[in-house]
């Protein structure tokens, strides 16, 4: 089952190596020009991620315009090293804001630095950009004085550095809420669910103890307490590395020292039925050859107290449709033609209303002789309802202690947002 | 925080090495740091800077770690085109190894390790055994991981000095990390051994269960995944395991939940209780489907995997089935996945769920994937009965969209339906025939013709319709051809008329006379005969019932799935095959190629007579396979052994046995090692016997810019411990020439456990290049000794003595013996001698003996009809697990 990567390698577009690490000694650079002709061989569909060739096995994700792939000759971890490359572009994204091939082109000292740290033999060694930048630095934060490992590297805590000072300590939790819905042309919700996430901001001194009270019911049934219709009850829920698991299988208490700044404390999954928050029905008429009409109402399906905002309903309309002429009750619409899409635009859309929004396209006259099938793509909705979770979700309390023992705030927010919101048409 | 590194890149001047080298030498410090920068670019953009060695080397004796990282990186690059050179840098990496700053300390040991050049290996080993016991833990991770470095390079080494146990101690290290990397040291030197290094005892499960809660996320893969070799010693230490496991599931890192699955699946073959065994199925279940969410390239791996896991255990996900829905944006790697998959959870209860997607699926616009859904549709037809008829409405929908590969996917699904629910669903036959024009792809037009042939009793216009065939028969591809020859005899036997006779004589004159195709030809002339001779017979033999075709949708072989759920997470469960079949570089193999399983997706139109009237309704391909990789190395051409090598070399040894008979010319030795991915240096190479010795029959062909000398050999360990009985000799070989070499070959060095199996794994090197690493074959008659003759008498006994487990039998559909006489000299040149011969029937039995080294016999009953394709291969012998690969020998030695 041991295995690991041969080689990690930083391709541009053109399948060029901008830097390569060799780790293993058992791949040249040839893997690069093998792997970019397996790349454009499949003409536009998307090669499959792992990918066979000739002995090796190659394994690649992109971002923007840099491909970043592995090369290896055993039985590795698929899934591990698939990650592995998700957070070497995170980290490349905290040193150099973004990655793409001019950063690594103007970082390259420091990128062969990185990867000589995150990856040893080709098994993955460590990944927390925070702790990374603390004794690998860009130029402009290099000093002469020779660094040595911070502790966290190879700390139970791996995440979190000691030492850390803050005047004013303070700590800010977002519940955010994605809602997936899959409509299907009868109308029918054939999938939906919750995705939500915990990001929490800590910006707390020394090595904070800290304990998130949910209303779980699981949890509060474990205490004994009754549970009255508000507590909730999360299918999946997974946690950052930080988070106590064994603790949390045990008595369900989520008790964690955070990592500075930024991160995901934990996400979870509600599998159960949701109402689509904003409903949306469109008819397509062909009043002729040359000419088409799209009518389109939105409804929001939520208490009169809440207000969606930024809504955004992307409708698809034919790739041939011209002069598009638009009416609506509500909003502005913009056609996008790359898109082969009319966008409607609302800021505002209080719950239980419903707009309206009438399009008249004209097609050209000619069609081509056999019937392709045109490209049905469904209607798209994104939206921000702030002060409004679709879970119930609650966070009770943020117990926060520390040996100096600071008091420290937490603020917390909630919103609920589209994910993937796709109403098929009919 | 960003640089400007990329002005490093830009100096491509002339004299620019010259330039560099002042640089380097430069007597500032920040004018030598930006030169290495340079060399370093230089690296980076693929340009040769190794003549500038020694300068870069002198850098590296600096305070500034900056620097001394670059030198480094350097070193790895290069330090094996320059090993005389490399030792300049050993001094100051056995100072830096004991540098007061662990950073440097562990720098130094994890390049050394990197370079792959003995003059640095031997200085390693002091190092590294202090840093082994270093005070920083940093140290002592980096130090872990060497050790598996070294082992790759000089394993011996790391036995003689101990390094193995210093590795496990590391298990009770107090540091998580240290832990975590001597695993993945471990599990790695394991898997390059055979001897037992790292088992996996009680005890330090229960340490390695501890550490799982405290090191990093890629630390708790590397334990999860050794830990799920671990076998429990009962149920409830497995239901313990399982329950220190569990709370990995809740990890937001998806190697880790998809490792933990692994584990949890592997002791749950332990668990008796069904009620332990159904809560963790629950509990397993959301961590699943929340892969989902993860990131494209991580989904693909996660749906590969679940896959195999609803094959083993549908419950886990049966009440999922939505969350395989495919997402419009979803990349088409991702959607065919998930239509698998759905085709595999679809029920009774979900059906009409599942058929709306699929009707969905069916009118997008990715050709491939549109497919697949209509197949899908099929799938699910012969998978359930009660669905069968709203599946088929729902193709008969399609068909009307009358998009040209929709229908033709469509009538092929639905000829496999008429396959498996005979006498049922034909009354849509009319609306098929419709169609009927609009067919231009082989295997629709194929299935049409099927049906057109089957049911040619219901379909009055039958003959019209084969007839508007005819005329471009000579045209048609062979599997259309075949069909439209059966199904013109079926009409034939159905409706002996005017009609159908003349259109038998036309076909069958194209299918004999005009054909050059052997199939169509042989199965022409078989109808031929039968309609002449005995027209009920060939009716019997037609139009016979035909076997009802069953669902494939869950198509592996159990002991296969078993162990690909126990490689759960790793590129073995993503191309569903073993890690022999793909992994190049692993020192012991524990598979014989023969328990590859068979490709589902393959079926031959044309492989018996008597598969000859159905051939046309084969079952459903299976459309689980996407881009698997190319199992193994193409099979070395058979050719004859002994007499490979007339003329081929000049080392002068070549005994000729004089009573062969000769070959007009040489075949070429198989190419093992390409020039593509030789850097230019092709090798073909072959085991041969001569004279009672094996030799490594090899040619080197230099394609490259550089002369190459100094070539060693290295033989992997194999069943037959082959290895190298000499030194391979091999002079300089000049750009564009080649030459060839005879090796002698030892048996019984190296030996690797396991079941035996044809492995030959070669290292070959030089000295300006890398280690090129290549599998050859090895053919078992190679290595039967010159001594396997046996008397009749003895051979009686032998066979008497040996018990009947210990008789295996292989039938070679595809082999023939046209000469008994011809035969034996063949077999007989390969050590497989004659002992007596027998008519059975119109059958020719054929006794032999043979013997493998080490005195084990083989008796081998040969049974054929002389001309006829078909030869069985019966063999007693006291070792009955080599049978496989005395039969691919013997089948080997029967096509030549």
């Amino acid at each position: 089952m041991a295995g690991a990567a041969s080689a990690l390698f930083l391709l541009d577009i053109k399948g060029r190596v901008l830097v390569w690490r060799d780790y293993r000694g058992d791949v040249t650079s040839v893997q690069a020009e093998r792997f970019f002709t397996k790349l454009i061989e499949k003409e536009g569909d998307p090669l499959d991620p792992v990918a066979y060739d000739n002995g090796v096995t190659y394994m690649f994700i992109q971002h923007n315009n840099v491909y970043l792939m592995t090369a290896s000759r055993q039985n590795c971890n698929a899934a591990s090293l698939l990650l592995f490359l998700h957070r070497v572009v995170d980290v490349f994204k905290h040193y150099f804001e973004e990655l793409e091939e001019e950063s690594l082109r103007d970082n390259f000292v420091v990128v062969y630095e990185l990867l000589d740290e995150m990856m040893d033999f080709g098994y993955p060694q460590y990944t927390e950009a925070k702790i990374l930048s603390e004794f690998i630095k860009t130029d402009a934060y290099r000093m002469e004085v020779t660094q040595r490992p911070p502790m966290a590297v190879t700390n139970a805590v791996s995440w979190r550095s000691e030492g850390i000072n803050y005047k004013k300590n303070e700590v800010f939790l977002d519940v955010v809420e994605s809602v997936n819905i899959l409509v299907n042309s009868n109308g029918q919700i054939v999938r939906s669910d919750v995705v939500g996430a915990l990001k929490m901001r800590a910006y707390l001194s020394g090595m904070p103890e800290c304990k998130l009270g949910l209303n779980d019911r699981m949890l509060l049934e474990a205490q004994g307490r009754t549970t009255k219709g508000k507590a909730i009850d999360l299918d999946d829920i997974k946690f950052h590395q930080c988070v106590r698991l064994a603790r949390f299988e045990n008595d369900r208490t989520i008790s964690f020292i955070p990592p500075d700044g930024a991160f995901d404390l934990m996400t979870y999954r509600l599998g159960t039925q949701v109402k689509p928050l904003i409903w949306v029905e469109a008819q397509v008429e062909r009043h002729s050859r040359s000419r088409m009409e799209i009518v389109v109402k939105a409804r929001s399906q939520f208490k009169e107290r809440s207000t969606a905002t930024n809504v955004e309903i992307e409708l698809p309309v034919a790739t041939d449709a011209t002069n598009p002429n638009v009416r609506t009750s509500m909003g502005s619409s913009t056609y996008a033609p790359e898109k082969d899409a009319l966008i409607w635009k609302i800021k505002s859309f209080p719950g239980g209303k419903e707009y309206m929004l009438r399009a008249e396209f004209t097609l050209p006259s000619i069609t081509a002789e056999e019937s392709v099938p045109e490209r049905k793509a469904p209607i798209r909705v994104k939206f921000e309802i702030p002060y409004f979770t679709v879970s119930g979700i609650q966070v009770r309390y943020l117990k926060i202690i520390e040996k100096s023992g600071y008091q420290a705030l937490p603020w917390v927010r909630y919103i609920t947002m589209a994910g993937e919101y796709e109403l098929r048409l009919v | 925080m960003s640089g400007h590194d990329s002005k490093y890149f830009s100096t491509t001047k002339k004299g620019e090495i010259p330039e560099l080298k002042e640089e380097l030498n430069s007597q500032y410090k920040d004018k030598r740091k930006d030169a290495v920068k340079k060399v370093i670019a230089a690296m980076t953009v693929g340009k040769d800077v190794s003549s500038l060695f020694t300068d870069v080397v002198n850098c590296m004796q600096t305070e500034n770690l900056e620097l001394k990282k670059l030198v480094y990186l350097y070193l790895i690059n290069y330090a094996k085109s320059q090993p005389d050179l490399a030792i300049l840098a050993v001094n100051t990496f056995v100072k830096d190894s004991q540098d007061p700053n662990p950073l440097i300390r562990a720098l130094a040991v994890r390049t050394m390790g990197c370079i792959r050049v003995d003059k640095i290996t031997e200085y390693l080993c002091d190092p590294l055994q202090r840093c082994l016991k270093d005070d920083d833990p940093y140290v002592r991770k980096t130090a872990a991981i060497c050790v598996a470095k070294l082992y790759d390079i000089n394993a011996e080494l790391v036995e003689d000095r101990g390094f193995l146990d210093a590795l496990k101690d590391l298990i009770s290290d107090n540091n998580p990390m240290v832990v975590a990397n001597a695993v993945a040291a471990l599990a790695e030197i394991q898997e390059s051994s055979s001897k037992p290094i790292f088992e996996i005892t009680s005890h330090t499960l229960s340490k390695l269960l501890t550490a799982l809660n405290e090191c990093t996320e890629w630390g708790q893969v590397f334990i999860l995944d050794a830990l799920s070799k671990y076998k429990a010693a009962d149920a409830r230490e497995a239901e313990n395991i399982v329950e220190r496991v569990t709370p990995r599931l809740q990890h937001a890192n998806c190697a880790v939940v998809l490792s933990a699955v692994k584990m949890i699946l592997q002791q749950m073959e332990l668990i008796t209780s069904t009620d332990v065994v159904r809560n963790l199925c629950k509990k397993m279940a959301p961590p699943l489907v929340t892969l989902l969410s993860a990131e494209p390239e991580i989904q693909y791996v996660a749906l590969r995997n679940i896959n195999l896991i609803v094959q083993k255990r549908p419950t886990i996900l049966a009440h999922e089935i939505k969350v395989f829905f495919c997402k419009y944006n979803d990349p088409i790697y991702v959607k065919m996945e998930k239509l698998e998959i759905m085709i595999k959870l679809a029920s009774d209860r979900n059906i009409d769920q599942v058929l709306l997607e699929f009707k969905e699926y069916a009118t997008e616009v990715d050709v491939d994937f549109v497919r697949k859904a209509v197949r899908a549709i099929g799938r699910c037809a012969i998978k359930l009965e009660r669905a069968a008829e709203r599946c088929i409405s729902v193709l008969l929908e399609l068909i009307k969209i009358k998009v040209n590969y929709v229908v033709q996917e469509a009538i092929i699904v639905i000829k496999d339906i008429f396959r498996r629910y005979p006498n049922t669903y034909e009354s849509i036959i009319a609306t098929l025939c419709e169609s009927l024009d609009t067919l231009d792809e082989p295997e629709a037009k194929a299935s049409m013709i099927w049906i057109i042939g089957e049911y040619a009793e219901r379909i009055d216009n039958a003959d019209e319709l084969l007839e508007s065939f005819l005329e471009s028969f000579p045209e048609e591809p062979p599997q259309v051809q075949l069909q439209l020859l059966t199904a013109t005899v079926k009409l034939f036997l159905k409706k002996p008329t005017e009609g159908p006779q003349q259109m038998i004589q036309v076909v069958l004159n194209n299918a004999t006379v005009e054909t050059d195709n052997p199939d169509l030809r042989d199965r022409a002339y078989i109808y031929w005969r039968l309609l002449s001779t005995d027209p009920e017979a060939a009716k019997d033999v037609v139009l016979a019932e035909k076997p009802v075709i069953s669902d494939d949708s869950n198509q592996l072989d159990p002991s296969l799935l078993d162990e690909l759920l126990s490689n759960i997470a790793t590129l073995s469960s993503v191309y569903h095959k073993l890690p022999e079949a793909f992994v190049t570089r692993v020192k012991t193999t524990q598979k014989t190629e023969e328990e590859e399983y068979p490709d589902a997706g393959e079926q031959s139109y044309s492989d018996s007579p008597a598969r000859v009237a159905e051939s046309g309704a084969s079952p459903p391909a299976s459309t689980a396979n996407p881009q698997h990789p190319a199992a193994r190395q193409p099979a070395a051409p058979a050719a004859l052994p002994d007499l490979l090598d007339l003329g081929m070399d000049n080392s002068g040894s070549a005994i000729v046995p004089v009573d062969q008979p000769a070959t007009p010319a040489d075949p070429p030795l198989p190419i093992v090692l390409p020039a593509s991915s030789g850097q230019g240096l092709q090798i073909s190479a072959q085991l041969i016997r001569r004279d009672g010795q094996v030799f490594y029959s090899m040619m080197f062909e230099n394609n490259s810019q550089v002369p190459l000398d100094g070539f060693m050999i290295q033989f992997n360990k194999n069943t037959f411990g082959l290895a190298a009985g000499g030194q391979l000799q091999v002079p300089q070989l000049l750009p564009g020439t080649s030459a060839s070499t005879l090796l002698p070959m030892v048996l019984f060095q190296n030996i690797s456990p396991g079941p035996a199996n044809t492995l030959l794994q070669v290292a070959i090197k030089n000295n300006q290049q890398p280690v090129w690493y290549f599998n050859d074959k090895i053919y078992f008659h190679v290595l039967f000794t010159e001594d396997g003759r046996m008397e009749r008498s003895t051979f009686l006994e032998t066979w008497k003595s040996l018990p009947d487990s210990n008789e295996v039998s292989r039938d070679f559909p595809a082999s023939v013996i046209n000469s008994v006489e011809t035969t034996l000299d063949h077999l007989a040149a390969s050590n497989m001698f004659f002992i007596a011969k027998r008519k059975h029937a119109n059958q020719e039995v054929l006794y032999l003996s043979a013997k493998s080294p080490r005195g084990i016999p083989f008796l081998i009953e040969l049974t054929a009809v002389i001309g006829t394709p078909g030869v069985k291969c019966a063999i007693k012998t006291p070792s009955p697990e080599m049978a496989p690969l005395f039969f691919e020998a013997v089948e080997t030695l029967l096509k030549s």
